[in-house]
């Protein structure tokens, strides 16, 4: 695997290029959210967004163990048992995913199916959904714009088309630098024996659950810690997925302040703890 | 249900006449029926091979209750090690006066591999900084139960691990 001619490149750029895609995703969410352009008429818009977001982290998730090695493994071990912490559903849903119930070969061959097939029809599905809906509805205008003032315009061609091209270009190159510079390496190969290393963490995507993962004591009240933790963030998750249809404000056509609060609450704390898992 | 809307029509029948008001509303009910009851035994009939192709086969483990893990004066004192027992991991410890401890390796949080940290004299867990003493209770950090016990037992300078039973 290490021998194939310029495969450092290949899967730096892919590693990077993933990683880039989900930053990007993220960023786009917010400003989607922070600007209430999820509000009627593109609720759908959003939600298969969302979705899209969410399957993203899945594959960001799948092909994590894909290499192998000692991290992914002990990743995979975590995040699948996270799985297996949801009530009743949860332990065949881990049996599931990792083909068995421990992470093995074939936990290795089914994520890989799912990062490979199954992950991109469904992807390739909303994008269509999204993308035919944005083109339909048109990009959302801000709120508070009043509909009479003037528009500015271009034409599409060339002038549109040139500006997007220059980004791409900066994009791209960006990208050759990274994985030119920093390569992603394959780390030490798994070993199913092994005590879990020092230092293991997952993708910065996922560290501020993990860091919170930490924090959270073994029992609270009657529950597992760890069944509460996981739980708060999957019920956080749902509230933020359904913001179109609470927030009725923005969809009257007024700016609500609680979405801002609450959105800049919730950059405030992903950035702290991710920073916090970064560094600890 | 004097007046009806007009989808409700008495539907001409093949031969020009009209079919009973009845009549029509039978066959439509039923024509629903099959096209609904064929589609969802078509869904069916696809998706129960897709869910048992994908429902990992039931493997015959094999129960292991002992494993020999080697000569007393292999195993340094204040030091642990990972014996693979049957599918699952366990960590021997062989603590500083000498004494043998054998528990689960199976972290009781998330499913990682703990370690014996020497420095400290406590089983970590380097995922999320969980700590267990040297009789298995977790003492500090997320996991939520103690760590399962195993049985070790030395047999003239051979060291096994037993499962307790
Ligand atoms: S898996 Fe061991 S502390 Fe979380």
């Amino acid at each position: 695997m290490s021998k194939v001619q310029f495969g450092w490149l290949v899967r730096s750029i892919h590693s990077w290029a993933a990683n880039l895609f989900i930053l990007a995703a993220v960023i786009h969410m917010f400003s989607v959210y922070f600007e209430r352009s999820y509000r009627n008429p593109r609720e759908i818009t959003w939600l298969t967004g969302m979705l899209m977001l969410f399957l993203g982290l899945g594959f960001g998730f799948s092909g994590y163990l894909l290499p192998w090695n000692e991290l992914a493994f002990f990743a995979t071990k975590v995040g699948t048992d996270i799985a297996g912490v949801i009530p009743v559903v949860g332990k065949p849903l881990m049996i599931f995913l990792r083909g068995g119930e421990d992470v093995t070969g074939a936990t290795l061959s089914r994520f890989f199916g799912f990062h490979v097939a199954l992950f991109p029809g469904i992807f390739t599905f909303l994008l269509v959904i999204h993308l035919v809906l944005v083109q339909r509805q048109g990009m959302s205008e801000p709120l508070g714009l009043d509909a009479a003032h003037e528009r500015k315009t271009m034409p599409f061609f060339p002038n549109f088309m040139l500006r997007d091209v220059l980004l791409w270009l900066i994009v791209l190159n960006v990208l050759a630098v990274l994985a030119v510079f920093f390569p992603w390496e394959l780390g030490r190969k798994a070993d199913p024996f092994a005590s879990a290393p020092a230092g293991i963490r997952p993708e910065w995507y996922f560290l501020f659950m993990f860091q919170s993962l930490k924090y959270v004591p073994p029992r609270i009240l009657f529950l597992d810690g760890e069944v509460l933790g996981i739980g708060l963030f999957g019920v956080a998750g749902l509230i933020w997925l359904l913001v179109p249809f609470w927030d009725r404000k923005s969809s009257r056509g007024l700016r609500g302040k609680e979405i801002s609060y609450i959105g800049i609450g919730v950059v405030v704390y992903i950035l702290v703890f991710t920073i916090l898992g970064w560094f600890l | 249900m004097s007046s009806r809307p007009d989808e409700f029509a008495p539907l001409p029948s093949a031969s020009g006449q009209n079919v009973p008001l009845e009549a029509g509303q039978e066959r439509r009910d039923f024509l629903k029926l099959a096209l609904g009851g064929g589609f969802i035994a078509w869904i069916a009939a696809v998706a129960y091979p897709v869910f048992s192709y994908l429902k990992p086969p039931k493997q015959a483990e094999v129960e292991v209750t002992s494993v020999k893990v080697g000569k007393i004066a292999e195993i340094g004192k204040d030091s642990g090690m990972i014996v693979r027992f049957g599918s699952k991991p366990v960590i021997l410890i062989r603590t500083a006066d000498g004494e043998f401890r054998a528990f689960s390796a199976t972290c009781t949080h998330l499913d990682c591999t703990v370690q014996y940290k020497k420095d400290l004299g406590v089983i970590w867990c380097a995922c999320h900084n969980g700590k267990y003493d040297l009789t298995g209770r977790n003492i500090s950090g997320p996991p939520p139960r103690p760590l399962e016990e195993y049985r070790v037992i030395v047999q003239g300078d051979e060291v096994s691990v037993l499962k307790k039973t």
